[in-house]
């Protein structure tokens, strides 16, 4: 292991390649043997959806999800982690967020990139509102008492 | 103090920033929300289920019952959605 791992976190609008980022996680390295990714998209919810606009809270969203990478870091033998999370109006199909971990074996990377994304469901401050194909207003996405049940199970 | 707003708190309360003095007998977050839900119908209407709003004080998560000293920004939110 080459020392501390420094999560790699961006807030961003724009979307991410998701090769580009496992290959800069494993630049240079040769003692990594399990990559994890995870992507989420917005999906159209039957043809319903035109797309998602997503606030946050800028500052406290990066370091809330430092946070929770760092504590994934105390907790499983990760050689990197990245977590990208976008925001502003984003359309079905496209990416919303990624998590990428980085072990020298499957299982920790495996169970990171879980813990990191039901931490972010529930402690990351992003908002979800809808906006529907047929030109109305949809409400605020509320938030799933199953996403705050997920997180529990890491304590 | 700073007090912040995000989502549909923001929207039913109509501001997502303001700057308001406390009194003196406003010391956590439970006693913020209540004086905040007196001061007018559209502060009322964010509020009307405390146990709705989630609150973060200089950006970090906080309970209801964290006291507000020291505090330079407080936001007040819903349940996050994000991911």
């Amino acid at each position: 292991m080459l020392g501390v791992v420094k999560p790699k976190i961006s807030i961003q609008a724009q979307d991410f390649d998701i090769a580009a980022e496992i290959a800069t996680l494993g630049a240079g390295r040769t003692d990594i043997g399990a990559v994890v990714t995870f992507s989420g998209l917005c999906r159209d919810e039957d043809g319903m959806l035109a797309a998602l606009e997503l606030e946050h809270y800028p500052g406290m969203a990066e370091a809330e999800i430092r946070r929770i990478a760092a504590d994934a870091v105390g907790r499983w033998p990760l050689q990197g982690v990245t977590v990208i999370h976008r925001h502003g109006r984003i359309r079905p199909g496209e990416n919303i967020v990624l998590v990428v971990t980085a072990s020298a074996h499957r299982r920790a990377a495996f169970e990171a990139a879980d813990f990191l994304m039901d931490y972010l469901k529930s402690r990351a401050p992003f908002w979800k509102k809808e906006h529907r194909a047929d030109g109305t207003e949809g409400g605020w996405v509320e938030a799933k008492e199953s996403d705050e049940q997920a997180a529990t199970r890491w304590r | 103090m700073k007090l912040i707003y995000f989502a549909w708190v923001r929207e039913r309360i109509g501001k997502s920033e303001e700057d308001v003095e406390l009194p003196a007998e406003v010391t956590t977050v439970t006693e913020l929300l209540a004086w905040l839900k007196s001061r007018g119908e559209e502060y009322e209407n964010a509020l009307q289920h405390p146990r709705s709003i989630r609150v973060a004080i200089n950006q970090e998560h906080v309970d209801h019952g964290e006291k507000i000293d020291g505090a330079r920004e407080i936001a007040l939110f819903p349940p996050m959605t994000g991911g």
